[in-house]
């Protein structure tokens, strides 16, 4: 709530990272009905971990994963430049199928959005838009995917009823479900949890730290406590620049950045 | 907000109340289950089955022809071409424009691509014209739908990796309620339209056997009737103001019905 205008951005450092990086991001530039974004953002996303995105309201942190998977390219007037690879290939390159970058990825988005469907065709959807049509292996997913998320002994006696009937934090399991269902690599959480209750957000944040063995997870939040519960990393965006990327107790306890610091100390929301 | 409640049943009670007063007396099983006889525009015997079958199979006809054309075109300017651009917004604009042409520009367009292309007034013409008149009426308000869709659910399904043509699907399905609420304007227009058949479609008393030749259709029998000077012809056009007042209230319960049951799915 400062005026904090005075402040200059540092580039950001550049930091080894102990894994291999799943994600790379090079020079991105998004560009909105002319504004500026999203500057010359350089990011390496580590394996296996959870890398949460931080920030004040609009500095570009749901743009920036938006740009992930290429949700943002539908949108309006919108302008990407630079790269951004996913195992060192570019998924902005020329021919690069968007549907297929797209499946590489499970979305969870603020509030649960189940498909106007049934909780079996719910997580069932993807696996057929992929081509999968034998009932046994549709039955075999949904059920994996519905224990996966802790749901299956909740819901298994009513997959053929409507999703919308179930509890927001089940809709929301539900839907990682969905997305797990497609086989990503990574999963997308845009402040996945601002919609639920504590309970519910406590199920998910467990969730994501169980799935990050097999997945590398991004996540956006503007809820401090979370990032320092869950992830890894963290990346600190402000006023669409990368301004401080390393380990989360790094990030969190001795941020290098005057801005961080400000940020995490609470003068700037 | 009470005034304009009580205005507004007020009049529908009125236009109904009116057509039962008048039409009631002269409605019998003769005068709709009958096509007309000789003399029957004189006060003698028959009915208007001919104009009741001809109306319905124009209206159904046309609705089925403008909802297939309509869908895809509505989907087609939503979700395939870029949003804000040149072609979105003047295709748009375009159907706004077409939505407010008066049907009588419908028919005499049609009519004089019939007279070019050597085509008589038949059912067939009027069922072209009709189509022509609704498909606006059908892009309208599925685009009108399309545009009230959550962006979230399109973003779930692409970033299932689903293709445009896929998430076209599950917006339908999303949509589907207020579909059949396109398919009743688009019903309503197409069987209350006397216009646009009375050049294309002709008229005849004999019942519709084929798409090719002329047919019969209510709110023209009404007309016909309500210009003769003869108190029960006049009065049988009112009975057939009823009979068409009536196929309207049963089709709008029956898209009620339906509607109310497609609700299951919907958020």
């Amino acid at each position: 709530m400062h005026a904090h205008s005075s402040i200059e951005t540092k580039e950001t450092q550049n930091i080894i990272l102990p894994s291999t990086p799943h994600m790379q991001i090079k020079d991105l530039n998004v560009y909105i009905e002319g504004t500026h974004i999203l500057k010359n953002i350089n990011l390496d996303i580590p394996n296996n971990s959870i890398t949460s995105i931080i920030g004040p309201s609009g500095c570009g942190k749901t743009t920036l994963l938006k740009t992930l998977n290429r949700l943002m390219d539908d949108s309006k007037e919108v302008k990407v430049t630079g790269s951004v690879l996913v195992n060192g290939e570019d998924i902005y390159a020329k021919d690069a199928e968007v549907t297929h970058i797209r499946k590489k990825m499970g979305l969870l988005s603020q509030r649960p959005f189940p498909l106007p469907m049934s909780i079996f065709d719910n997580i069932a959807y993807g696996p057929k838009i992929h081509g999968e049509r034998n009932k046994k292996v549709l039955e075999q997913i949904v059920e994996t995917q519905l224990r996966n998320v802790g749901l299956w002994e909740e819901v298994k006696d009513r997959l053929d009823s409507s999703a919308t009937g179930l509890s927001i934090g089940q809709q929301q399991r539900l839907c990682l479900a969905r997305g797990l269902a497609v086989q990503p690599e990574i999963i997308l959480g845009d402040e996945s949890t601002s919609a639920l209750d504590p309970i519910s957000t406590q199920t998910i944040e467990n969730l994501l730290i169980d799935l990050k063995k097999d997945y590398t997870i991004v996540l956006v939040t503007h809820i401090l406590r979370q990032a320092r519960r869950v992830s890894d990393y963290i990346l600190f965006v402000y006023n669409g620049k990368a301004v401080e990327f390393g380990k989360t107790e790094d990030v969190l306890i001795n941020p290098k950045n005057p801005i961080t610091q400000q940020y995490v100390k609470g003068f700037i929301s | 907000m009470q005034i304009s409640g009580i205005s507004i049943t007020g009049s529908l009670f009125l236009i109904i109340g009116i057509i039962m007063y008048k039409g009631l007396p002269y409605i019998s099983w003769e005068m709709i289950s009958q096509s007309p006889k000789g003399g029957f525009y004189i006060g003698k015997g028959g009915g208007i089955f001919n104009a009741i079958l001809g109306s319905l199979y124009l209206a159904g006809l046309s609705t089925v022809l403008a909802t297939l054309i309509g869908i895809p075109i509505a989907l087609y300017l939503n979700m395939y071409i870029k949003q804000g651009s040149f072609l979105e917004k003047s295709s748009k604009l375009l159907f706004d424009v077409l939505f407010g042409i008066p049907s009588i520009v419908y028919g005499a367009i049609a009519f004089s691509i019939m007279v070019w292309l050597g085509i008589r007034a038949s059912l067939l013409g009027g069922v072209i014209t009709i189509t022509l008149l609704t498909i606006p009426i059908v892009v309208r308000t599925i685009d009108e739908l399309l545009l009230t869709v959550p962006v979230d659910l399109k973003n779930v399904t692409k970033s299932l990796g689903a293709t445009t043509w896929e998430t076209a699907k599950v917006l339908i399905k999303y949509i589907k309620p207020g579909i059949f609420t396109a398919i009743l304007l688009a019903f309503g227009r197409a069987i209350g339209d006397v216009a646009g058949v009375l050049l294309t479609t002709g008229f005849s008393d004999n019942l519709p056997k084929y798409i090719d030749e002329p047919a019969a259709t209510l709110p023209l029998a009404i007309f016909f009737q309500l210009s003769s000077p003869i108190p029960e012809v006049q009065g049988r056009a009112y009975a057939s103001a009823l009979v068409l007042t009536l196929i309207i209230l049963i089709i709008v319960i029956c898209t009620h019905i339906l509607a109310s049951k497609q609700k299951k799915h919907k958020i």
